[in-house]
């Protein structure tokens, strides 16, 4: 009885072991490092990036740093000890990081970075960028609203011969800002109707609704009959202005043409009542892509160095359609 | 001549002062700043409601802050407490897009002034029972409050659509004037009662000159102090509500953010020392005014957000040398010398 029973236990023992060498052989492991969970937003990446993992049966070992980058080293380094295949990370500052991606070099396990920028003295120190592009995203608030006053033959609310835009900006100095703001500059700039629009103020509300709000409502005081167009760098910002508009007596989306950018589900409400007119996604779900890059690069094909999600632009129209949809 | 020398030693001179410049300032650099417009609803529009509307929140926070600085303490977990307080009220009455609460609006409120006097609850038992410093026991909340804020509303920012919380940061239907601005008002009065009907303020003095001679007296120290920080809590809760209701949401990460530190500028700008004693209930509100003046001037003039507690800083910074004592003993020695001169010359002039 007691053979038979040890036997079992060998033999069950063996299943295992050779089930999960098995796994390890032909499953791929990936370390990846995420900020930590500081908004919808990147709840809603990190989400995707386990979705995905799952989807493409990669092993993941999923690392959360509570916004420190001391823990983004540290699990950094731990992937490199458990020789991982790959390791990816959102790089919560932009520099720092030229040690521990060297040591992960030295190891010969690649690097791909996700969502945010970073600032290396080396840029063999990893393969690729994978993220969203403020700079693009700004480039589409122009054109869709370029394209909206146009094609809805809207005229100054002063009666002047000049659309007024008004500029809520991030928080200074972040990239999101930086590059929607340059985005949006250069194309107005390229614009044949650049002599059509006159940016009357610029300031930032530093992407939280109550800064949105009480910058709005002071814009409001200066050139309350003025203002034809607000574009906010996120929607948090545009749904604190709103209010704002509103209190002014305004009707939001009516008097004043609102884009933002982001995508989050408030903004969407927002159009579905018609207080908003669109939103520029900037897309968190980068996980799939993030797979895909990283399956690529494992197999030893080339890959360029920034790879871009695919970002779409939502108008109050189809926002009623589109909301059960939506993730974040 | 006794009514203007009474008048620039009062304590109300500082605040008083510095509020007539900015004012000064807007009516020259700012195109209409003063101008107030009734709105086709009868609520009124313009610069000078906005600063009395989003100072409502800074006064009722300062009230609380006075009295605790009043007993040579601190409070420097309101701002985390607001978030809170927005926080419990906005779970409550939950998120739905049809504008529908989940449990009654008053039991919203309620839950929303409670958490904010359980906080004070807490602090008062750190300070008074535990002997712990202000500083250190109410830095416990503020480094705690926010993620207890976060853990309530499970990380995001919750948006009320049932239309009578935006009341309390706008209007109520039919009345010009800004509900927060009503509620600051009540604060107000409330607390000018006690103050003059009650032998409460006197007591609070007193701790905050000496507390061993107060126990001495027959004055009950640890109740006393318990009450400060109650009340303190209390406003947090209550100023947390109106910057919940500004933006009809709770974001546990910006709601009164940094507002600890305008409520404590605000009390010592209106002549409250930080050591305790006396305290100007006057000058406290005048003190929140002129914060939220400059605040809104520098919107005004298109200082961005980021950079205003730069602005602030030096106006602090002023502030503090003007009331430090050594500047005054030098201002008066200055004054003496001058009379000594003016005299002497006299005195030369007779010879």
């Amino acid at each position: 009885m007691k053979l038979v029973k040890t036997l079992m236990a060998v033999g069950l023992g063996a299943a295992i072991a050779a089930v999960s060498v098995a796994q390890a052989a032909d499953k791929i492991t990936i370390g990846f490092s995420q900020i930590g969970a500081e908004s919808e937003w990147r709840t809603a990446n990190t989400n995707d990036v386990k979705a995905a993992a799952e989807a493409h049966n990669i092993d993941l070992k999923f690392s959360d740093a509570q916004q420190k980058q001391e823990n983004q080293i540290k699990a950094i380094r731990t992937f490199i000890a458990q020789k991982v295949d790959l390791i990816g990370f959102v790089p919560i500052v932009a520099t720092g990081w030229d040690n521990i991606l060297r040591e992960a070099k030295r190891a010969k396990i690649p690097v791909l970075i996700m969502d945010r920028d970073l600032t290396v003295s080396d840029d063999s120190l990893y393969v690729a960028k994978i993220g969203t592009d403020s700079y693009t995203e700004g480039k589409k608030v122009f054109a869709w609203l370029d394209n909206y006053i146009q094609t809805n033959n809207i005229k100054p609310r002063n009666g002047g011969d000049k659309i007024n835009i008004v500029i809520l900006e991030g928080t200074v100095g972040s990239s999101a800002a930086t590059g929607r703001a340059h985005g949006f500059d250069d194309a107005l700039k390229a614009s044949p109707n650049k002599d059509k629009y006159n940016i009357l103020a610029s300031q930032t509300g530093d992407f939280t609704r109550q800064k949105g709000q009480e910058v709005m409502e002071s814009f409001l005081k200066s050139n309350r009959d003025d203002i034809d167009v607000l574009f906010a760098h996120n929607d948090d910002m545009a749904l604190g202005a709103i209010q704002a508009i509103e209190a002014a007596g305004l009707k939001p989306s009516k008097d004043i043409v609102i884009v933002s950018v982001d995508g989050v589900k408030g903004i969407f409400q927002a159009m579905v009542d018609g207080k908003a007119n669109a939103t520029v996604e900037c897309n968190p779900l980068q996980g799939d892509l993030f797979f895909t890059t990283a399956e690529k690069i494992l197999k030893g094909e080339k890959v360029p160095k920034s790879v871009f999600v695919e970002e779409g632009v939502y108008q109050a129209d189809e926002a009623a359609k589109v909301f059960p949809t939506r993730k974040y | 001549m006794d009514m203007l020398k009474k008048f620039t030693h009062s304590s109300l001179m500082l605040p008083l002062t510095a509020l007539a410049l900015l004012l000064l300032f807007n009516a020259i650099f700012v195109d209409g700043f003063f101008k107030i417009q009734v709105m086709e609803n009868g609520n009124l529009f313009g610069r000078p409601i906005d600063i009395l509307y989003r100072a409502s929140s800074l006064i009722i926070l300062a009230l609380g802050m006075t009295f605790v600085i009043a007993t040579a303490g601190v409070d420097i977990s309101v701002g985390a407490v607001c978030a809170i307080s927005a926080a419990s009220c906005c779970v409550l009455l939950g998120g739905d897009i049809s504008g529908v609460a989940q449990h009654p609006f008053f039991i919203a409120i309620l839950a929303g002034l409670g958490v904010g006097i359980l906080a004070g609850l807490w602090n008062g038992l750190l300070v008074a029972k535990f002997k712990i410093q202000a500083m250190v026991a109410t830095l416990i909340l503020l480094t705690a409050g926010r993620g207890i804020a976060q853990l309530l509303t499970d990380g995001q920012i919750i948006t009320v659509y049932y239309k009578p919380f935006s009341y309390i940061g706008g209007n109520i239907p039919g009345i010009p004037l800004p509900t927060a601005l009503l509620i600051a008002v009540c604060m107000v009065l409330l607390v000018i009662i006690l103050d003059k009907k009650t032998s409460i303020g006197l007591m609070v003095q007193s701790v905050g000159i000496n507390q061993t001679a107060s126990r001495y007296a027959g004055i009950n120290v640890t109740l006393v102090l318990f009450c400060v920080y109650i009340f303190s809590g209390f406003c947090a809760g209550t100023a947390g509500l109106i910057e919940g209701s500004f933006i009809k949401a709770a974001d546990a990460n910006n709601c009164g953010l940094n507002m600890e530190m305008d409520a404590i500028l605000a009390v010592t700008l209106g002549g409250t020392l930080m050591i305790g004693g006396r305290y100007y209930i006057g000058g406290t509100i005048i003190g929140a005014i002129t914060i939220q003046t400059l605040t809104t001037t520098m919107y005004a003039v298109g200082v961005s957000s980021d950079r205003l507690p730069a602005v602030k800083a030096i106006v602090i910074l002023l502030i503090i040398v003007f009331q430090s004592q050594k500047f005054k003993q030098m201002y008066s020695n200055y004054k003496l010398k001058r009379k000594d001169r003016a005299s002497g010359q006299k005195e030369a002039v007779n010879a």
